[in-house]
């Protein structure tokens, strides 16, 4: 029992980040259906930016701020360097664009911060805390208590705001949003700035556990895209589902099975589920325009 | 690639003259990639060797050049800059493959061309069955899980349980251990892996802590994978030995995984580790210190066993190159394989025809993290 | 002016390319450049009929690359069938195997297809690294020589080893790009271009969807497949890099930044592609930054390919 404890323990902690992840993914894709594949990079720099910062004398909490913020600023600068230029490009070019965004991050990272591995302390010590026979990490609390603050406040956002609204009206047809009077430029900009922000912040709190480096953040984007994709790409709920789940599946497949094929259990599923279920778990049913 | 060119055609033509010519030296490490921990240490402590050799002279006052190109690690990548180095830049030798995949790229093509490749990767495959060209400089993984093999049947257990990453250096560590672990009486009564990137270990090590008799063990692996499992360990609670390999040997290691977590933790090392605490008299303490002072002031960095690695193969082709008194590819070669009792970061090196990598057990030392610092088990 | 098809006149300019680089080579290593970029470009010319063509993206063709790759090492000592044979083998392998997950991941759309051939890519990958007593695992295998170089040196044509893999892979691509070149102008070309223009339409016209992208699919693994043999053969050593996510994003930018809609585009991409590291050396640390920053400014300012976008410009001018 405690054993089955202790494998959850383990997934949520690790599908907490890829919640954290696949939710950032979620904000771009339904203001611009861009899947942003430098989103893991985002939550490298969080790290990067935080260990930095920390190390050069300022109180954590300060650098975790400067962090996000500082992130989330670069993702304005992307959307309206890279994106924004290339709109209505086909789905290939975006996701080359986004990648060679990535890829541009990656290689300034590595001058940046160089090519070491950085840590800095949990915000809440390493004490683990016992609960019958299994151990978690005062610092897996944070980071599922990220994952699932973030998404509250999404889906109010998405659900109970006019600028939430605007965001997706902006998704679902652009031109349409523009002629109602959104300022869909402005929907485009908040969208990245917040999807960086999610981004650093994962990196933020999930650093102390997973420990951060420069090319870090393309593992990030895999799982956290395949996290968004299983729950449907668009949706928080998914996200948070898809995210999770991709967790619990590696770290049970890693405790009963075989360690060696737990992510092959992880993309398995997937597959299995878009086989069934072609838009993902809670995905939006679109239809193809002629 | 254009200036490379342009001076050989220049030197073709006779414009300037091949005597005074520099020594090329090529090298194709990588400094990006999965492997980048321990290119990057490799790369930067040949800059800094290159840079005060020719402070202090040179090669019998012939300059030394460093060409060195970034492989990623890809094996493909590699065997076109090895292939680019010696058609391109006719270097007179290469350093290089910081990975045995890219090694073994680089491997045949130095073979064909007969140019010495001194390589910087761990796997046996390299210099078993021994090539004529091909050297290599760390310890082979074989002898890392030998070394371990042998603390663990002196500290008398037999039951030994392994979690290994599934990038090169562990998945190879892991295969060697299994072949040898016969040889010394002990039993492995679990095998686990994770990935290199994997952020939580503790579903593996508590089906580890779950199997019947363990009493100690092994984390084969480098990068952030061991100082995760070794704060799963910790947050875990479990207490039986505890060792990592080679792959972690740096001060990075401890800062990474904690020193309380890392407490007690046992690795086969070179003498670069605890150069500041050998004793007075041994070989290796003033060559260690000073290339970790050296380095540690260049790039403020720990210094690594990795970047030793290329310090070592730096030493044995430049000593090679001044004995031979030649820069003909075969005249090094031959010079590089009579090396006898050259005292390098990780061991003393004394090749043969037989034996191209010229090390042999003595020159690890049993290791233990105590206080947040390293010291030696006798 | 004499008229010349499009077929022709990008088989034409493929021969000479071939035929006359070699003239301009500084140093043997450019053989070796050469070869990369034509093995690169069967790759291409496979994503040229699955995305230019049929208008489908895949993440993770490289996996058929792997394939064809590890049938190179593996087939010659398990099964004890040349090494020649063992290409056909891979192709063959990949193709049934792109058929089996074809059939259901075809019908999904952009980048849940996306996200799902990245899942069978990262399959691939990770049986490559992890059946480590059969692959050799993470740090790769040694790939028997395909003996086509010694043959010809006994029939008097002696060539280097980067000399004979550049006119090989060479005369691959070429009857590579033929063979894409045909099925363009086929009644397949026309539907495949159709159902590109939209799904819906040619369904109305009555264009069979599913097995028309079924079709695309496997054809362009057999061209990866095909493509990751030849380089195994090449470097004589495969690790399981060759399967990997990059090695299958390198292959759709290779493809989309020369030109996805012709074969000429695609090959140029990738040229181009496979020279940049070359070039890019000179920036040493910056070499990732200026990488990303060319796809990313392609991508913006020539949205159709390099190649299109330069031939439009010079047509312009002549006008």
């Amino acid at each position: 029992m405690s054993e089955l404890l202790q494998f959850l323990f383990s997934g949520v902690t690790v599908g907490a980040v890829y919640a954290l992840v696949a939710l950032g993914f979620t904000i771009i894709y339904n203001a611009s259906d861009v899947v942003n594949f430098a989103q893991g990079e985002f939550v490298m720099l969080g790290g990067m930016i935080t260990f930095a910062a920390h190390a050069a004398g300022l109180p954590l909490p300060l650098a975790a701020v400067s962090a996000i913020v500082l992130t989330a600023g670069l993702g304005v600068a992307m959307n309206k360097l890279a994106i924004e230029p290339a709109r209505g490009a086909p789905v290939v070019s975006l996701i080359i664009i986004t990648i060679g965004a990535s890829i541009f991050i990656q290689g300034a990272a590595q001058i940046v911060f160089g090519k070491q591995i950085h840590s800095f302390p949990a915000f809440s010590g390493d004490a683990p805390i016992r609960v019958a026979g299994a151990t978690i990490l005062p610092q897996s609390l944070w980071v599922i208590g990220g994952a699932v603050a973030v998404f509250i406040a999404l889906w109010l956002f998405f659900t109970r705001t006019l600028l939430g609204r605007a965001v997706l009206a902006t998704s679902n047809n652009r031109l349409a949003a523009q002629l109602v009077g959104i300022n869909t430029n402005f929907v485009m900009t908040l969208s990245f700035a917040l999807s960086a922000g999610i981004g650093a912040l994962a990196g933020v709190l999930a650093t102390p556990i997973t420990l951060t480096a420069y090319n870090v953040g393309i593992a990030f984007a895999l799982k956290g895209f395949a996290g968004a994709m299983l729950g449907g790409m668009g949706n928080p709920k998914g996200a948070l589902v898809g995210g999770f789940s991709i967790g619990l599946i590696e770290a049970l497949t890693a405790g009963y099975l075989s360690s060696t094929y737990k992510d092959a259990a992880a993309f398995v599923v997937i597959l299995a589920v878009l086989f069934f279920m072609p838009q993902g778990l809670f995905g939006r049913k679109s239809t193809d325009r002629v | 690639m254009k200036t490379t060119t342009a001076l050989a055609t220049l030197m073709a033509l006779g414009l300037t003259t091949p005597a005074l010519a520099e020594i090329r030296i090529g090298a194709s490490i990588s400094a990006t990639g999965p492997a980048a921990f321990l290119g990057d240490p490799q790369v930067k402590t040949l800059e800094m060797l290159v840079e005060a050799l020719n402070a202090a002279g040179g090669i019998d006052g012939e300059e030394v050049t460093l060409i060195h190109y970034d492989d990623g690690g890809d094996p493909n990548k590699a065997r076109t800059f090895a292939t680019r180095l010696i058609e391109d830049d006719e270097v007179v030798a290469i350093i290089g493959g910081t990975t045995t995949g890219a090694t073994m790229s680089i491997l045949s093509v130095a073979e064909d061309a007969e140019i010495p490749f001194i390589s910087l990767a761990g796997a046996i495959e390299i210099i078993d069955p021994v090539r004529p060209f091909t050297f290599k400089t760390p310890h082979t993984d074989r002898m890392a899980c030998q070394k371990i093999f042998e603390d663990i049947q002196a500290r008398g257990f037999t039951n030994v349980a392994m979690i290994s990453g599934t990038d090169g250096f562990g998945a190879s560590m892991q295969a060697q251990c299994k072949a040898v672990i016969g040889d010394y009486g002990l039993t492995l009564v679990a095998d686990e892996s994770y990935n290199p990137t994997d952020a939580d270990m503790t579903a593996q090590l508590t089906k580890i802590r779950n199997t019947e008799g363990v009493e100690a063990l092994i984390n084969p692996g480098f990068g952030q994978g061991p100082s995760i499992v070794t704060r799963n360990y910790a947050q875990l609670g479990l207490e039986i030995p505890f060792y990592q390999s080679h792959g972690v040997a740096s001060n990075g290691f401890i800062d990474l995984a904690g020193a309380d977590a890392a407490e007690g933790v046992r690795l086969p090392g070179t003498a670069l580790l605890v150069a500041d605490i050998l004793p007075e008299g041994d070989a290796q303490r003033d060559i260690a210190l000073a290339y970790k002072t050296a380095f540690e002031e260049a790039t403020g960095t720990p210094v690594s066993t990795f970047g030793g690695y290329a310090h070592d193969a730096f030493l044995i082709l430049t000593d090679a190159i001044a004995r031979a008194g030649s820069t003909e590819p075969q005249a090094i070669r031959d010079a590089i394989e009579q090396t006898t009792g050259l005292v390098g970061t990780t061991g003393t090196y004394t090749f043969t025809p037989d034996d191209h990598l010229g090390l042999d057990l003595s020159a690890f030392r049993m290791l233990e993290i105590q206080s947040g610092a390293w010291t030696t088990v006798e | 002016m004499m008229k010349l098809t499009p077929k022709s006149a990008t088989l034409i300019v493929l021969v000479a390319l071939i035929a006359l680089s070699p003239l301009l080579f500084p140093s043997n290593f450019y053989y070796r450049v050469g070869a990369l970029i034509f093995v690169n470009a069967i790759a291409v010319t496979g994503i040229v009929i699955l995305t230019g063509y049929a208008g489908q993206v895949s993440l993770g063709h490289a996996g058929f690359a792997g394939i064809g790759a590890y049938a190179c090492a593996l087939a010659p000592v398990h099964l004890g069938v040349p090494p020649a044979l063992a290409v056909v083998l891979g192709a063959v392998l990949s193709g049934v195997l792109a058929y089996l997950v074809g059939r259901p991941i075809l019908r999904l759309h952009g980048y849940y297809l996306g996200v799902a051939t990245l899942g069978f890519g990262i399959l691939v990958t990770m049986v490559l690294t992890n059946e480590r007593a059969l692959t050799g695992g993470p740090d790769g295998i040694e790939v028997p020589d395909l003996g086509l170089r010694g043959l010809l040196g006994d029939l008097g044509l002696s060539l280097s080893n980067g000399q004979f893999w550049y006119f090989f892979s060479g005369l691959c691509m070429l009857i590579g790009a033929w063979i894409a070149l045909n099925l363009y102008d086929s009644p397949t070309g026309r539907a495949l271009r159709a159902l590109h223009g939209s799904e819906v339409a040619a369904r109305t016209v009555g264009i069979d969807v599913a097995r028309l992208k079924l079709r695309a699919f496997v054809i362009s693994a057999v061209y990866a497949s095909v493509s990751g043999s030849l380089l195994a053969l090449q470097n004589r050593f495969v690790t399981p890099d060759v399967a990997g996510f990059m090695h299958s994003i390198e292959m759709v930018t290779m493809a989309v930044l020369g030109g996805v809609g012709s074969v000429l585009g695609a090959i140029f991409g990738a040229a181009i592609l496979t020279l940049l590291p070359q070039v890019l050396t000179v920036f040493a640390e910056y070499e990732q930054m200026v990488l990303g920053l060319v796809m990313i400014l392609v991508m913006i300012f020539l949205r159709e390919g390099l190649l299109p976008s330069i031939l439009k410009k010079l047509r312009g001018k002549d006008e």
